[in-house]
């Protein structure tokens, strides 16, 4: 196959000791490496620390569907009942914020909402995607079940195969393997 | 010197026996799973429960719940298509069973997201082995609400322009003054981020079961489901931070919903209705209900399915303590509604209140009182609130009278009006009992297929709080939120 030779592949290697992955994610990090990922069953503690991983985003983005949601709530309820259609009920004023305040806080908090879960999967995570180069490999599957799984990739600038299976092993990785990616479709 | 040592080893034995009998300081929590499984193990159980065959007890219990789901459509559809005359309601009371379901049900999903979102920013990690469960419960249970205002309108398939503003060709818009319309947006608000929360939480664990799925079904449905989710620290970073979130919005949230609900009374004039305590009033309530319908569940769940490992009798003892918090705060809230009756001065206001524990529905009132208030006082007794057979029955109990809190609200201010003119008397139909009977079916229905098919356990964040799931204090400052600190 053509694609082979210019897919990346990648050296990983199994830890089952969060201190020694914490420890080993910190060396990864201060050698230089970049392109690297750790793959873990559940969130591990201080680990976005150790690899180096920037704050997420997450929040601004959270703050603007919050902002998108009041603005749409006070647009709709003022535009609607003053502008479109009038709606004089007992003479009242067309728009008060009084009685709008709990559609506000619903729509706010709605579109926050969707904002935060779609942002966070589709946008900062690249999700959904239904095919993974390395599902193949066992070890990389165990990830979701009680492995920690430790990635680098082979298109890192630094990376050769030797120095980074050494440094996995040095660090106290089981199990350090190359994986080649696989180009083929398959269920992740 | 050599004293000292055998002092030191005596202590140190000394630690150990009472580490044994959970005595010792630091370990006087008891743990939170039991058993010290493995990651591995904690992944074949939950894997086994969802990827096994349905074996003949759980067709059995499904096809009684579906049988009652059955009989509420056929209930519904006659309704439908005669119209809400064939419920009992009509004048002076127009509200009757259907909202009286409706706020019981809202009710019954707080506790729900309480576990998800409230215990979650209070770092109460015992809430890993419920939340998923509670969550599901939520879930069905705001469907079940949602089908009465529904059916109310009488004409269901116009609700569309009642009930949502959009551009329609007769250029009419929703009153957004009308609480009724606040209610909308509220529930409708309540049910998506329920489900997003829902969702989120259960998306890794997914990833694990399209590992364990049999068939080329699971797989895929699983594997769709998960998004393809690998477990990445570097998604994990980003997952944590909209776990916060959305456990920061749907806190303020949860307390909003039933606030909103309380609005569709108290914004009225009726004696009895009108009255600025019901918003904290009918959310105390809710989390009161919806703490009971879970441990109903959970004690069935936990027998049936084999799950004493994760939920302990430790999460029972907990939500028995909050159970009865929230039933004293409703039964002050009894009290100081009379209070306010006579202290208000308005006759009318006393007449309603001196009417609801001594008229026609005196019944329904005593009912309540002593399923919510009488009842829940037996787990002042630690030994009580840890027995099972008393708990199931005490959560029963408090189901009912939460029930007829709502019936009692309703019917006693709607009976008897200003005028003794228009004074009525409500009874349900068989019609309207057989709707209430399906919705139990469908959220009964709804919770077998939710036990069967997907992870009951938030198997991810109970990897995370096994005691030595997460790197060593004083290593390097945590920021993960998911589960902080180091489990007991």
């Amino acid at each position: 196959m053509e694609t082979t030779s210019t897919m990346p592949y990648a050296v990983m290697g199994n830890f089952y000791d969060p201190n020694k992955l914490i420890h080993a994610a910190e060396h990864i990090r201060d050698a230089g490496y970049e392109k690297f990922d750790i793959h873990t069953p559940y969130p591990v503690h201080g680990i976005d620390q150790a690899m180096g991983i920037k704050r997420t985003s997450l929040p601004k983005f959270s703050l603007g569907g919050a902002l998108f949601g009041l603005a749409n709530s006070i647009g709709l309820i003022w535009w609607t009942g003053s502008v479109h259609y009038p709606l004089n009920i007992g003479g009242k004023p067309l728009f008060a914020f009084q009685f709008s305040i709990p559609v506000m806080f619903e729509l706010t908090v709605l579109l926050c909402a969707l904002t935060t879960v779609f942002v966070m999967f589709g946008y900062l995570c690249r999700l959904p995607k239904w095919f993974h180069e390395y599902q193949h490999d066992e070890g990389f599957r165990a990830a979701v079940d009680d492995t920690f799984v430790v990635v680098i990739q082979s298109d890192d600038s630094r990376f050769t195969e030797t120095g980074a299976k050494g440094l996995l092993e040095k660090l106290g990785a089981e199990n350090v393997r190359t994986v080649a990616a696989n180009t083929e479709y398959s269920h992740v | 010197m050599k004293e000292e040592q055998t002092a030191a080893a005596k202590n140190a034995v000394r630690r150990n026996d009472m580490a044994e009998h959970g005595l010792r300081k630091d370990s006087l929590r008891e743990p939170l799973v039991l058993g010290n499984p493995t990651l591995h193990d904690i992944t074949e159980k939950i894997s086994s429960i969802a990827v096994g065959a349905p074996n003949k007890k759980f067709m059995l219990a499904l096809t009684i719940t579906g049988l009652m789901a059955a009989w509420g459509v056929v209930a519904i559809v006659y309704t439908i298509i005669t119209g809400i005359g064939v419920w009992g309601l009509n004048n002076p009371m127009g509200w009757g069973w259907d909202i009286t379901n409706f706020v019981f049900w809202v009710g019954i999903g707080h506790a729900g997201t309480l576990i998800s979102a409230i215990l979650f920013l209070f770092r109460q990690k015992w809430r890993t082995a419920i939340n998923r469960a509670a969550e599901a419960m939520t879930i069905f249970a705001v469907i079940c609400a949602l089908l009465f205002p529904l059916l109310h309108t009488g004409r269901p398939w116009l609700a569309v322009y009642w009930l949502l503003p959009y551009p329609n060709q007769m250029q009419m818009w929703t009153n957004f003054r009308s609480p009724l319309e606040w209610d909308v947006f509220a529930v409708g608000t309540y049910f998506t981020v329920s489900l997003l929360f829902w969702f989120t939480g259960l998306v890794p664990d997914l990833a694990m079961l399209r590992n364990y799925a049999k068939n080329k079904l699971g797989r895929t449905l699983y594997g769709f489901f998960s998004l393809g989710w690998v477990g990445s620290s570097r998604h994990w970073h980003h997952y944590e931070m909209a776990y916060m979130i959305l456990a920061g919005l749907s806190t303020p949230l949860v307390l909003s919903v039933h606030s909103i609900v309380s609005f569709d009374f108290a914004v009225s004039v009726l004696p009895g209705w009108h009255t600025t305590i019901f918003p904290p009033y009918f959310v105390a309530g809710a989390i009161f209900s919806g703490f009971a319908m879970v441990i109903t569940l959970m004690v069935v769940a936990r027998e049936v399915l084999d799950l004493h490992q994760f939920i302990t009798l430790k999460h029972f003892d907990n939500m028995n303590k909050i159970i009865l918090a929230t039933g004293m705060m409703v039964g002050y809230a009894y009290a100081m509604e009379f209070f306010i009756a006579w202290y208000s001065g308005s006759s009318y206001e006393l007449f309603v209140f001196k009417n609801r524990a001594t008229g026609d529905y005196a019944w329904s009132y005593w009912i309540m009182i002593l399923c919510n208030v009488i009842s829940p006082q037996i787990f002042w007794s630690a030994k009580m609130r840890r027995s099972i057979p008393v708990m199931f029955i005490v959560s029963i109990f408090v189901n009912i009278g939460m029930w007829f809190e709502r019936f009692t609200i309703i019917s006693t201010s709607l009976h008897h009006d200003y005028l003794p003119a228009s004074w009525g008397y409500y009874s349900p139909t068989w019609v309207e009992i057989s709707i209430f009977i399906g919705t139990f079916g469908i959220f009964l229905s709804l919770f077998l297929l939710f036990t069967k098919f997907l992870p009951v356990i938030a198997t991810a964040e109970v990897k995370a709080i096994l005691p030595n799931a997460q790197p060593k204090h004083g290593h390097h400052g945590g920021s993960s939120t998911l589960n902080p600190g180091e489990a007991h």
